[in-house]
């Protein structure tokens, strides 16, 4: 068997016993990189002289017995938007695209302190704007399941990466959606935690209310082991929280017997919804059903609202963070212009691509004078009402299932000249990042065109324990997750 | 919800984009359709409903005011796109 076959956890154990060594390990990463990501194109970057070195210090420290913990020697990928010292951080923009951080982000920090391997930057939507990872400014990833298809964004790159075996494993992004969708479309496993579980800092910021670094993963254990060397609390986000992270594994395998499920009749009633999807999706409910679970019907009356929320809310938030980059103290500067206001102009306009330029439009208009109140404001006291129907569901069910995306992959090239059609992407997964709650999609099924299917499991704050258990429940029941893109078999 | 050429080219300046020609027709077009779509917020009773700013607990937290190290001036301008000494260097401002 190839080493990438194994899960993070299994290729841990082998480490461990001095089965297989890290070198190894990632030696096979980048034999499959070679051979496959021409095609895929899920690395903007890839690091072969640093993971190695890495790679070699975890093999020495296992040989002193200092083994850092489960996760020591693992390689994995990052989405290129994680602060990584020395090496580019482009948030798939080409205004960032010589940009060379001068520090690790916290994230970044507490990987290499787990000991990870860092194989290289993954590629994404431009600043996390998109749901196909065509908005990227260098090139579209490809599905591995079928290269004509995109494989979702804005974490598109991190997720094809790890579908297709190239890595183990990646930390995403999510601001709307960007690593549930990538994962629902590519069969892995995707979890975006409680808003403030996870740092943000050395993070490029997109939406800074909804913004969520989440792991990317083949399996739920291995999501639980990701999640839990992130979460921890850093002082340089103030956001990030100062509560101690559970012990993920404790209650991973205790199963659903007992748990209220909620169904949310506005997520299965959208028109849209692909029918293979809802079967999919079905199937699935009942299978945790027979696991123990009782399904209970719930209402989240504003679903239908969540879409016009997100679009306000987040292009504004984008519009003020996006405003650092005027060329004078990193990134590109344009020639054009005589005067420095001029500069920013034309900076702006050569460095941003156009869906960054149609959100920062959006963005600033819903921000200016005479318009804060119509907009801004009402998608605001929106989210409110958002908010509030999850509290009352879940005063009732200890989570909610509905699907990740509302179809499978898409034709590359199929939607990306129509913003709204693209916008609905991300119907299921937004609601989610408005309300702060943890989201996780788990493989479910797949098409009769051998395209994978989504379960997204949302739960109360600061309960991924749980969100991990009831996927884990379901995963340990059937094998989705193991299968491999027929690209992988080669 | 139309807006004007006069509109875009108002917000393009708010937001220091010169766009072309070309991207303030389409603007013009994709951001009326895009601000159609969200008009359906208006048929929300919002009246007795407080903002939500953040998902976040309401409690901003506080640090000690530490002494910590901060970059060199030489890391700082590392990825200055043009720098004179210890300065970030720009189109001159003042005739």
């Amino acid at each position: 068997m190839e080493p990438t076959e194994l899960s993070m956890l299994e290729l841990g154990k082998k480490l461990a016993s001095g089965e297989l060594s890290s070198v190894e390990a990632v030696r096979a990463c980048l034999a499959r990189v070679d051979r496959l990501d021409g095609e895929v194109k899920a690395f903007l970057r890839v690091d072969r002289e640093g993971a190695l070195a890495q790679a070699e210090a975890s093999d020495r420290r296992r040989k002193d017995g200092k083994r850092a913990g489960l996760l020591d020697g693992v390689p994995v990928g990052l989405k290129d938007l994680f602060l990584t010292e020395g090496l580019p951080t482009t948030a798939g923009s080409k205004i960032l695209e010589s940009f060379i951080a001068p520090y690790d982000g916290t994230v970044v920090k507490l990987l290499r302190a787990a000991g990870t391997p860092i194989l290289g930057k993954l590629n994404m939507d431009e600043f996390a704007m998109g749901s196909s990872t065509e908005n990227s400014a260098f090139f579209p990833t490809r599905n591995p399941w079928n290269l004509a298809t995109s494989p979702g964004g804005s974490s598109g790159g991190s997720a094809a990466a790890v579908a297709s075996r190239m890595a183990f494993g990646a930390l995403g992004t999510d601001t709307g959606g960007s690593i549930r969708q990538p994962a629902a479309l590519t069969g892995i496993v995707g979890l975006k935690p409680t808003y403030g579980r996870v740092s943000r800092f050395g993070v490029v910021a997109f939406a800074s209310s909804l913004d969520q670094v989440g792991p990317m993963t083949r399996d739920v254990p291995d999501c639980a082991a990701l999640l839990q060397t992130i979460a921890v609390h850093d002082p340089c986000d103030s956001t990030s929280a100062p509560a101690k992270a559970p012990d993920y594994f404790a209650e991973l395998e205790a199963g659903v017997k007992g748990m209220k499920l909620g169904l949310p009749r506005e997520y299965f009633e959208l028109p849209g919804m692909d029918p293979e999807v809802r079967a999919a999706v079905e199937g699935a409910t009942r299978a945790l059903q027979k696991l123990g679970a009782e399904l209970v019907p719930v209402s989240l009356p504003h679903t239908r609202f969540a879409l016009a929320t997100y679009y306000l809310i987040a292009p504004a938030e984008a519009s003020s963070n996006l405003a650092r980059y005027d060329g004078v103290r990193y990134g590109l500067r344009s020639g054009e212009g005589k005067n420095l206001l001029a500069m920013y102009g034309h900076t702006r306009d050569e460095g941003f691509g156009l869906e960054v330029k149609r959100r920062v439009m959006l963005g600033t208009y819903a921000l200016s004078a005479g318009y804060y109140d119509a907009y801004y404001l009402k998608a605001q006291k929106v989210r409110t009402l958002i908010k509030k129907d999850f509290e009352d569901a879940f005063r009732t069910v200890d989570a909610v299932l509905s699907p990740t995306s509302p179809t499978p992959a898409f034709r590359i090239g199929e939607k990306v000249s129509d913003p709204l059609a693209m916008y609905l992407n991300d119907v299921f997964t937004l609601p989610c990042n408005l309300a702060g709650l943890p989201g996780m999609s788990v493989p479910c099924g797949f098409t009769r065109a051998n395209l994978p299917i989504g379960l997204q499991i949302l739960g109360r704050p600061w309960d991924e324990a749980r969100v991990l258990r009831i996927g884990r429940a379901f995963e340990r029941e059937h094998d989705f997750h193991r299968r491999t893109p027929p690209l992988g078999a080669a | 919800m139309s807006l004007t050429l006069e509109e875009v080219r108002h917000v393009a300046g708010l937001a220091r984009l010169s766009l072309s020609a070309e991207e303030e027709t389409l603007m013009r077009t994709q951001l009326s359709a895009i601000l159609d779509a969200v008009d359906e917020l208006s048929r929300v009773d919002t009246s007795a409903v407080e903002p939500t700013s953040h998902a976040a607990g309401d409690v901003s937290p506080w640090r000690t005011d530490d002494v910590r190290p901060s970059f060199p001036p030489e890391k700082a301008l590392g990825n200055a796109p043009a720098k004179v000494g210890t300065s970030f260097a720009v189109p001159r401002i003042i005739e």
